[in-house]
This record gives structure tokens, sequence and C-alpha cells, in this order.
């Protein structure tokens, strides 16, 4: 009682969710419990942070199955018992931390910004409506929650006991109903490497349609700058995915960062908050791309950017 | 073969969101209700399956403000069935519960393969996808960018973050959340839509679902501003040419 589980990915922000569980464990009376499932014999990089690191080792979890993983993590909530679950809001957190909530039946909260323990129960800030509002919410423990990854940057790693243990293997990893088929590689685009960009034109939903792109277009050769979008214009079609910043786009860090109708969803910042100078065109005050920004003004994108070509363009 | 979507709603992108009174929830009234984003994504998938493979789609909604208007725009876009579920009134964050709706609806239904999106807006406690697929103990995958059905199995790529892609494959019946659809939601007419709205017959089905929360939502409000930018002021042209001059001052400039 009084542990937090950390399920841990090789990719994932692993360091600083174990350091965010540290206060929480000491809070609640337990340890930090790192989950690492995999097909044995793993690297323990990162996981310093933890006082226990359980291994479950499995063939079947050798590439990343969420049926496989499920299970896996399942297992060690209820071997476990421990007062709070963690995960990160990746891939594996969308596929697992729900289901692994109600497979053990406890309460779940998503997309969070802030926890803390008090009282037998978990106070979070979750971030709702692409980030436009915060829902601070009570939630009775044992729990799991999923956090954002964009509030996992700033926690430094605290150095844990280290102990190894075992969990076994549950059954349903014998017969999954879910097989590993291959790796695919992202779609590329000659001559666009956002990733490599010093400056970075960014187009979100604002933008209205493909027939306005090139606008944005326009004003990104003015700048020497290369042309990138938020989901919602990739999801649309109006630019090809090779373009896309975000979680599940590219992770940049240019010298500019000039956004025109980009709101500012927790899943875009995830990309592009380490942008050194970030402009933000938008006609709504309240969008969040202002709280990130480091200039910003409500103003219609169009004028602005036809302007803005003129004026460094000329 | 029989695909069900699962479709919820969410506040138009494009509305502005204002706390009500009671500031545990958003002010519904200044809000027009349209299908998420990604269930919109996650119909559209079905859609192209059907046309690949000649499946049925049954479009599944939860009773509320604006979701017959979302079905039978379902229907015109190629769902073959629309499907009101009634559970009652639904907190409209208790995704757990609307999810809980969601699995008995398609325990009745029986279908093959389940299809919804990513994430709705709101669902701090819990995705759609996970939660059906658990409660029916069936094989699931989020965060899929697309779909086919190979041997009575689907095959499902599912991306990681950076765009890493892996193909799975998944023995039916099984539960997929979609982020992208393989091709962007195509385009409906108000000539179709209007006619669509005549042609469709919504079958309607209830479920008895129990909520015992053990979450609340204590207080929804604006984030707090740990920084803010620097807001520039005047028209069009006065605002370009303070990005100029401050692109030119950090040195942001080619050349």
């Amino acid at each position: 009682m009084g542990d937090v589980l950390v399920y841990t990915e090789p990719t994932g922000n692993t360091e600083s969710l174990l350091a965010l569980a540290r206060p929480l464990a000491q809070a609640a009376g337990g340890e930090v419990i790192a989950l690492r499932a995999g097909a044995g014999a793993g690297e323990s990089d990162g996981l310093a942070g933890a006082d226990v690191v359980l291994e479950v080792s499995h063939p079947s979890l050798s590439s990343y199955l969420p049926e496989a993983h499920q299970a896996a993590l399942t297992a060690a909530i209820k071997a476990r018992q421990p007062d709070l679950v963690l995960l990160e809001n990746t891939t594996a957190g969308y596929d697992l931390a729900a289901a692994c909530a109600e497979l053990a039946d406890l309460p779940f909260v998503g997309y969070c910004q802030q926890v803390s323990l008090e009282g037998g129960q978990a106070q979070t800030a979750s971030g709702i409506y692409g980030g436009q509002l915060v829902a601070n919410a009570r939630t009775q423990l044992p729990a799991v929650c999923a956090i954002n990854s964009t509030a996992l940057h700033d926690h430094a790693p605290a150095a844990g006991r280290g102990e190894h243990a075992e969990l076994t293997p549950p059954d349903e990893l014998e017969h999954l109903r879910t097989k590993f088929v291959e790796e695919i590689a992202p779609p590329e685009e000659a001559g666009v490497d956002l990733a490599k960009a010093e400056r970075i034109v960014c187009v979100g939903r604002g933008i209205g349609g493909a027939e306005n792109i090139p606008v944005a277009q326009d004003l990104a050769e003015a700048l020497d700058a290369a042309l990138a979008a938020s989901r919602p214009v990739i999801d649309s079609g109006w630019l090809p995915k090779v373009h896309q910043v975000g979680k599940s786009g590219a992770h940049v860090k240019p010298k500019l960062y000039l956004t025109l109708g980009v709101s500012g969803a927790p899943e875009h910042i995830e990309g592009m908050q380490g942008a050194e100078l970030i402009v933000a065109i938008n006609t709504d005050p309240g969008a969040a791309i202002f709280n990130i920004a480091h200039y910003g003004a409500v103003a219609d994108l169009f004028d602005v950017a036809d302007e803005m070509t003129q004026l460094v363009g000329g | 073969m029989n695909i069900a979507v699962a479709l919820r709603l969410m506040p138009n992108p494009g509305d502005e969101l204002e706390v009500d009174p009671d500031g545990t929830d958003i002010d519904r009234d200044l809000v027009e209700m349209m299908v998420n984003d990604w269930d919109d994504q996650a119909l559209e998938e079905a859609v192209l399956v059907k046309e690949a493979t000649g499946a049925t789609v049954t479009a599944v909604g939860l009773r509320g403000d604006g979701v017959e208007q979302a079905l039978r725009t379902a229907f015109a876009r190629g769902a073959d069935r629309i499907v009101l579920v009634d559970a009652g009134e639904l907190n409209p964050y208790d995704s757990r519960t609307a999810a809980s709706a969601f699995a008995q609806a398609f325990r009745q239904l029986t279908p093959d393969l389940i299809l919804t999106g990513v994430q709705t807006p709101t669902d701090l406690f819990g995705q759609t996808a996970p939660l059906v697929a658990a409660e029916l103990g069936w094989p699931q995958a989020n965060v899929v960018v697309g779909v086919e059905v190979v041997d009575g199995s689907t095959h499902v790529k599912q991306e990681y973050a950076g765009g890493k892609l892996a193909v799975l494959a998944l023995e039916l019946p099984a539960v997929v959340g979609v982020q992208s659809a393989s091709s962007p939601p195509r385009y409906v007419s108000m000539a179709r839509l209007r006619q669509a709205t005549s042609e469709a017959s919504m079958e309607t089905l209830s479920v008895d679902v129990s909520s015992s929360p053990r979450s609340e939502i204590v207080s929804i409000a604006r984030p707090e501003k740990a920084a803010h930018a620097k807001m520039l002021e005047g028209d069009a042209a006065e605002v370009a040419s303070q990005i100029a001059a401050v692109l030119r001052e950090q040195g942001a400039l080619v050349g």
C-alpha cells in the first residue's frame, strides 16, 4: 500500500515520470515501483529513480503489442496493489491507461498536468478541450493517472533503492489475439526536414482550407522558413503528413516558430515547445498558443501574413 | 463483416468556450455540438473499409443534443445503419459510463470490428476505445492511422511518438481507436445531406447503465498562465511590422 507504480517505455520520458512519482510515493507512505515489460534481460537505463524495478519478461513483450502490455500492467497492478498507477500519455498510454483501470476496477484520470495526493485522494489538473480549459478533479485512491508529455520536462531524476523484482508473466500472454506484423517507415518528402529547419511557419485549423495554404507558403518562402502544420490541417488533407509538427509528427527546436491559426493543443505544444522564439497569430484571444508564445497578436492571419510577406520578402 | 462506429460529440472547435456559473462545466448554451473530430476520422476509415470489402457500417451515438444530426450525416457519408442509444441522462464528462453504454449497445449489435476516435477533448476519465475493449474483453489498438481487413483479422497501422509506425494484426472481434483515416473525411453536399435526412431510418435501442463515479470535477477554469505572450496591438500592417522588428532584433531573419 502507498506505492506508486510507473509503467515505463524504452522511448518515454521515464526519468521525468519517475521523478514525478517520488513525492507522490512519499505522500502516500510507499515506494516508487517501475514496471518494465520486455522480452527479458533489458537495459535498466533511466530507471535509477525507482525503488523497485519490477520486471515482467516474456517473448510476446519484445515488440509493443497493446494486448500483451495491457495484460502485464494489469497483472502488476493486481500483484502490487499500488495506491497510484502512472503512465505517460503516449500511444501506449492511450492504449493501456484506461483499459487497465477498467480491468483492475480502478478510477482513471487522463491528460494530467499536475497530480498531488492528500487524504486518500488524488487531486489532478487536466487539460481538456485541446488545452483551452483545465479540469481540476478529485479521485479516490487507488487510481490510474495518465500524464501529459508536456508536463514531463522539468522534473529532475531522484535516486531510488534500485531493488530488482520479477513478476510472473500472466497466462494471457500465451494466447494473445494480437500479432506484430512489421515496422513501416514514416512518409518522406524530398526537401522537407522540419527537424533541421531553423525557421518554421506553421499553419493550424484557422487556415481554413487547402486553397489558402499558398498564403502561408509565400510567407515561409519570404522568411526562408519551412512550412509546417498542426494535426487538423494534416487530417483534413490540406498538407501531406510530412509537414506535421506535434506528438505524432516532427519534434522541432527552430530559432523561429511562427504560427498562423494554431490553437495550441497539448499534442502540438509537445512538438514545438523548445523553439527559441515563438510568435503566434490567432483570432481567438483565449487560444492556448498565447500561453507558450513569446509574442502574439489577435489578428486575421491572412492580413498579417500578406503584410509580412511584403515586408520581409521585398 | 459488420463494422460499428461509436460517435461522440464535441463543441465546434471554432466556438469560444465559457465556464458555466457552477464552475464545473462549459456553458453549453453557447456552443454548437458536432461529431468529435477523431470519431469523424473513424467513420471515414469505416467507410473506406466498406468500399474495399463490402462490409456493413453501423454508426452508433448516445442520446444527447446534436447526436441525431450527427447520425444522419454519418448516413450521408456512407453508413448503412444509424443507431441511437438511449442510456438516460449522461454526465458529459463521465466517459466511463458512456463507454459502458456503448459496450452494452455493441453486445446487442454484435459487430466484428468497432472503430472510434482516439480521444474526445473532454474525456479526462478515459478514452472510448480502450474502455469499450476492456469491457467487452476484445483486443484493441489505439492511435491508429489505417485499417485493413485481411483474412478474418484486421491489420492496423499504429502510430508512435515522432510519427513512427508499425502494423499489428488483431483477431476479430476487435476495437480500434482511430487517429486519422487513410484519406481525409469526404465532403458531403447539402443536397446529399437533405436527401439522407429523408432516407435515413434511425434505429433506437435502450441500455441500462449505472454510474458510481469515484472521480469528480471540482472546477473547470481557464489555464493559469505561467507565462503569456507579449501581445502586439494594431492593424495587420502594424502587427506585421512589429513582428518583423522582433525577428530582426532576435536575429531570426536570414542574412
